[in-house]
């Protein structure tokens, strides 16, 4: 037996109830399973689970007693494929990974189970994370939930569908340039990319390792936060992640007074305001500005002045360690192996046809840029303009500026198949990837519709201080009400 | 050689690969551990799984330190990992994590001895840099196959690059000979060609006389053994010689060393030049080690070898010869100290663990501080033959005793009857004996015939079972024939 | 600069991936559309920009103690091929006599 209505409330709400008995073990998980099953599949389905595990949810959810953590007793929690979980294939939307089942969990999944979440699902995604609509999975293409014809964004298309149309509050997802981001915001649902650092990438499967970082979807900001809450801090597994305290990111989740962002500079960047965007995307920035301002936060614009390179950078950056990454798919310990002419041949063989046109296509870039000859011109060159972006946000936070609103992406959710050369979708990350350069923690909120289709507006925030980028996601959420969705 | 050489110098390089002795991998908390059944020391880091990430192993970076100071190079508060990419089954990610621009440590030499002028004649030190091993490919166990065993796959080496000052085949020796030492000293590692915890390849080019610029190179690999270098060395430089006299060119390629044949020949070709395509390892943020904390490993340094050969010269004033054999290993160095000062004579404690103990130690086994005389009763045993009240043969008898039992030296030589006897009277008595029971040679010896003497003090020796006082036995029977 | 047929197959190469000789063609165009968008880097004045690395955070070391990442599941379970605990590939057709002789394969 299912309750809909438990989707409707607060994870942390329902989390509370099952922990203190009020509410079955398995009654958010089994409301979840009915949902996946209504939405998912099928050639109506959205095609956004690529692998469930009701009955080990189900086992899992009646075993466990939260001895500690019970922040979210019975959640259940869908997982992008790139994230290593011991029950269901981690294939990362790939051909080259199809059917393996990871030895050893990532570290965000332990912590997610530690604190009493289930994980009932695995989502599509575009191949290794390279793209911006879910088009690229091996696995075929992950619909948007308001409208089939168009993309969910991606890469975490999947996970985003999924919290989108309804089936979990919470899911897992991850960051190289936008891929929680720009999902979220073509989707109406609530994506946040924490500090580069923040969140173990133990068991995240690599795209590039400089601008990785496990993300959070929530239906609302407190699920996101709460999400955030538990999978944060440092790991000694991943020596890039840092020993910084874990903010109180839900802290305002209650603050209900009437300026509750008294103090709060929003700097406006005016770079991701060009002349070329959508007037109606900009009116809902600015009604978003205007609530911030009646909210006590004082909002002027700033300036990032290179951010225009970010694409540039991103597109040399990001396949260049992918090229390195993905390396380790050579047929021989794990996942696929074509046999062909010897040695060499079985790694071409095993290579070409385990990769898709997108990642293949990121590979040949990434060596490129990284031969010689052409390293210092592309890669080098690259690393430093990187530098110059990550101190944009530097000096703008260093003059006071606490948090920066921004559009989250160009458009709305596109149809499908309608871009088609590959820079048109790498410029669907353009006001994106800025976070993963610099490093620093931003989030995707919606804040309105245009021509029914769901707008994301951006926050951004300097390293570490997520917990202030929530604070003002809290009071936006609280003041748009029901116009984040209309 | 000389003839095929004549007008040709030849120039080197070695970079050398060593081992690092620590418990656990580099970036993988697995087991570094050799001899195990294949791919059990592997876990997630070692196979390059989807997902898994390296973690620097504190004690690899501190062994790697302490042979750089050893080998007097400067070692940088920072450094930086960085990936070289080539597909081969036994390097699991594709890629190595080695350091490339910013190694650890970069700048120090090693003195292999002294020019005509005095001056020391010094190799110098290019970089040492910390990497991960591969693992094994095994070509010959599975028809049509290789066979990849990764357990080796992330163990610790430190890579020491020279400058090109190596001028000959015997320099290389003395170099790598040197280097392990130091190696050895600074206990970083096991360092033995022979079971490949050292590695050697050779870069060698050949120029005329007089010519500033360098000949094109090639490198020697395979090499398991020193003389192996020094052999190939030899032969390749032939070689390149021949090429050059003949008007022909260099071609910059790699060369196997064949030890079975003793023969030098190229490697197959190659399918094209290498691109290893470095970039700074994003998966690990720089390593940042304090002024403070590398002063520490310097001065928590042992003492190298070649203070070490020094202070063995000046302070116990013992021969070059005998200091480059006591000073070999560590181990037999701090035996040697110790039996010196528990003896209270150097000279004697040399001659000592040179002959009797070292003999003894091949015969066992093991290592010289396993040996069971320990150095309170070695020292002893040698104040006793000291003082005259053991022979040096009754020494080396007792020495023997006490190898297989626990007892105080002082105590076999009387047990034994081994103290030597220098009562005149009883070295009389038995000199009179002997006298009688070989008269022919009495006769002769008291007729002037001094040369007999030697065979009569034997006797003497033989009749006392040893325990007679050489020295005064010649001296009473020399006083029958004044 | 742009990307010739030669460039395409040299790092397809390096990238050990097969391709078909018209998806080398079509790459040739796609390599060079997206890297006509990278020329703007060449313009910009990096004179402000270290390329030194970043040492502020530094890096944790681990104790030297074993602890493995367990593995739930055997390597046989996931491996392609393996026979006495060994992993199996196509025998080598570019390796020397002696092991470690490789052409390919690093000290």
């Amino acid at each position: 037996m299912s309750d809909a209505s438990l989707l409707s409330r607060p994870v942390a709400d329902v989390a509370a109830d099952i922990a203190a008995g009020r509410l079955s073990p398995d009654a958010a998980l089994e409301a979840s399973l009915a949902a996946s099953d209504r939405v998912n599949a099928g050639p109506g389905g959205l095609n956004a689970v690529l692998y469930s595990d009701a009955e080990g949810a189900r086992t899992d959810v009646q075993r466990s007693s939260h001895p500690g953590s019970s922040l979210l007793a019975g959640i259940p929690v869908a997982i992008k494929d790139n994230i290593a979980t011991l029950r269901m294939p981690t294939s990362c939307g790939s051909k080259i990974l199809e059917g393996y089942v990871s030895p050893f969990e990532a570290t965000v999944i332990a912590r997610l189970r530690a604190a009493g979440a289930v994980l009932p699902m695995k989502t599509n995604m575009d191949e290794f994370a390279m793209g911006s609509s879910t088009e690229n999975s091996a696995y075929g293409v992950t619909k948007h939930p308001l409208d089939h014809t168009r993309v969910p964004g991606g890469s975490s298309g999947g996970s985003a569908a999924i919290v989108a149309a309804g089936v979990t509050r919470i899911a897992l997802g991850s960051e190289t340039g936008g891929s929680v981001r720009q999902p979220a915001a073509f989707c109406g649902i609530v994506g946040v990319k924490p500090t580069y650092g923040r969140v173990s990438r133990h068991g995240l499967v690599a795209f590039a390792s400089s601008l990785d970082q496990v993300g959070v979807f929530g239906q609302s900001v407190d699920d996101a936060a709460l999400g955030l809450q538990v999978v944060a801090g440092a790991d000694a597994l991943d020596s890039t992640t840092v020993d910084v305290p874990v903010g109180a990111y839900r802290a305002a989740r209650n603050d209900a007074t009437a300026q509750p962002l008294a103090g709060v500079v929003v700097g406006r960047p005016v770079e991701y305001f060009p002349d070329s965007l959508d007037p109606r995307m900009c009116s809902l920035l600015d009604r978003s500005a205007d609530h911030l301002r009646s909210l006590g936060a004082e909002v002027r614009d700033v300036s990032l002045p290179h951010t225009s390179l970010a694409i540039p950078v991103y597109y040399i950056v990001a396949p260049a360690e992918a090229s390195s990454n993905l390396a380790r798919f050579d047929g021989v310990r794990y996942g696929l192996r074509v046999e062909g002419d010897g040695l060499l041949g079985m790694y071409e063989a095993t290579r070409s046809q385990g990769f898709g046109p997108e990642v293949t296509r990121r590979i040949l870039l990434g060596t490129y840029v990284l031969s010689a000859g052409y390293y210092d011109a592309y890669y080098k060159r690259a690393m430093a303009v990187r530098r110059l972006i990550a101190a944009d946000f530097t000096k703008v936070f260093a003059s006071g500026v606490h948090v920066l609103l921004a559009p989250t992406t160009p458009s709305t959710a596109f149809v499908a198949g309608s871009r088609k050369d590959p820079y048109e979708m790498y410029m669907s990350d353009i006001f994106t990837a800025t976070a993963n350069l610099a490093g620093v923690p931003a989030m995707s909120q919606p804040i309105g519709r245009i021509d029914g289709l769901p707008v994301g507006g951006q926050l951004l925030a300097s390293h570490f201080d997520e917990a202030t980028m929530f604070r003002v996601a809290y009071a936006l959420e609280r003041a748009l009400g029901s116009e984040a969705h209309t | 050689m000389s003839t095929v050489t004549d007008g040709y110098e030849m120039v080197i390089g070695l970079e050398v690969h060593c081992q690092l002795k620590t418990r656990t991998k580099l970036f993988s908390a697995a087991s570094a551990q050799f001899g195990d059944a294949p791919n059990v020391n592997t876990d997630a880091v070692c196979l390059g799984l989807p997902g898994a990430l390296p973690v620097l192993n504190r004690e690899a970076i501190t062994l790697a330190t302490r042979a750089a100071l050893g080998l007097g190079c400067t070692v940088h508060e920072v450094s930086v990992f960085a990936r070289k990419h080539y597909f081969y089954p036994d390097l699991p990610k594709g890629y190595q994590i080695s350091q490339f621009d910013r190694p650890l440590a970069t700048g120090g030499k090693v003195v292999i001895g002294t020019h005509a002028d005095g001056l020391e004649k010094a190799i110098g030190i290019t970089r040492v840099h910390v990497e991960e091993d591969a693992g094994k490919s095994v070509h010959d166990r599975f028809v049509g196959f290789s066979a990849i065993d990764l357990n080796r796959a992330g163990t610790p080496l430190i890579e020491i690059v020279s400058e090109p000052d190596i001028r000959s085949a015997a320099e290389a020796g003395l170099y790598l000979r040197e280097l392990k030492q130091i190696i050895e000293y600074t206990d970083v590692s096991d360092a033995s060609m022979e079971e490949g915890s050292l590695r050697v390849d050779v870069n060698i080019s050949a120029r005329p006389v007089g010519q500033v610029e360098f000949g094109t190179r090639t490198e020697i690999k395979n090499l398991n053994s020193f003389s192996g270098v020094e052999r190939s060395i030899e032969l390749e430089f032939a070689r390149q010689c021949g090429v050059l006299r003949a008007g022909g060119v260099i071609e910059q390629r790699t060369m196997l060393w064949d030890g079975h044949k003793g023969e030098v020949r190229p490697a197959r070709a190659k399918e094209g030049s290498h691109d290893y395509r470095y970039f700074p390892e994003p998966d690990l943020p720089p390593l940042v080690l304090g002024a403070e904390w590398i002063e520490e490993q310097r001065s928590g340094l042992a003492e190298l070898p070649a203070a070490r050969r020094a202070r063995f010269v000046s302070q116990y004033g013992l021969s070059k010869h005998d200091v480059e054999q006591l000073t070999s290993t560590v181990a037999l160095a701090d035996r040697f100290e110790a039996v010196a000062t528990a003896s209270g004579n150097a000279k004697r404690a040399a001659n000592w663990m040179l002959g009797v103990v070292l003999a003894a130690v091949k015969v066992q086994g093991g290592d010289v501080t396993s040996h069971p005389v320990s150095v309170e009763r070695l020292g002893a045993l040698i104040k006793l033959e000291e003082a005259g009240a053991v022979s040096n043969t009754a020494a080396k008898q007792i020495f023997a005793i006490l190898e297989s039992e626990d007892a105080e030296p002082g105590a076999i030589a009387e047990r034994e009857s081994l103290l030597q006897v220098s009562d005149d009277s009883a070295l009389v008595a038995w000199i009179d004996e002997v006298l009688a029971e070989m008269p022919d040679e009495a006769a002769r010896f008291l007729g002037g015939e001094k040369k007999l003497q030697g065979v009569l003090v034997g006797a003497v020796m033989k009749k006392s079972k040893g325990s007679a006082d050489p020295k005064k036995v010649n001296g009473l029977l020399g006083k029958r024939v004044e | 600069m742009s990307v010739s047929e030669q460039d395409v197959r040299h790092v397809a190469a390096l990238a050990r991936l097969g391709l078909a000789d018209d998806r080398v063609q079509s790459l040739v165009g796609e390599l060079n559309g997206i890297l006509a968008h990278m020329d703007v880097l060449q313009q910009v004045d990096i004179g402000g920009a270290s390329l030194d690395p970043d040492a502020t955070q530094g890096m944790r070391m681990r104790d030297d103690v074993p602890n493995p990442i367990a593995l739930h599941r055997a390597r046989e379970e996931f491996a392609p091929s393996m026979r006495d605990g060994f992993f199996l590939v196509p025998r080598l057709s570019t390796h020397g006599t002696a092991e470690g002789a490789d052409d390919e394969g690093e000290g």
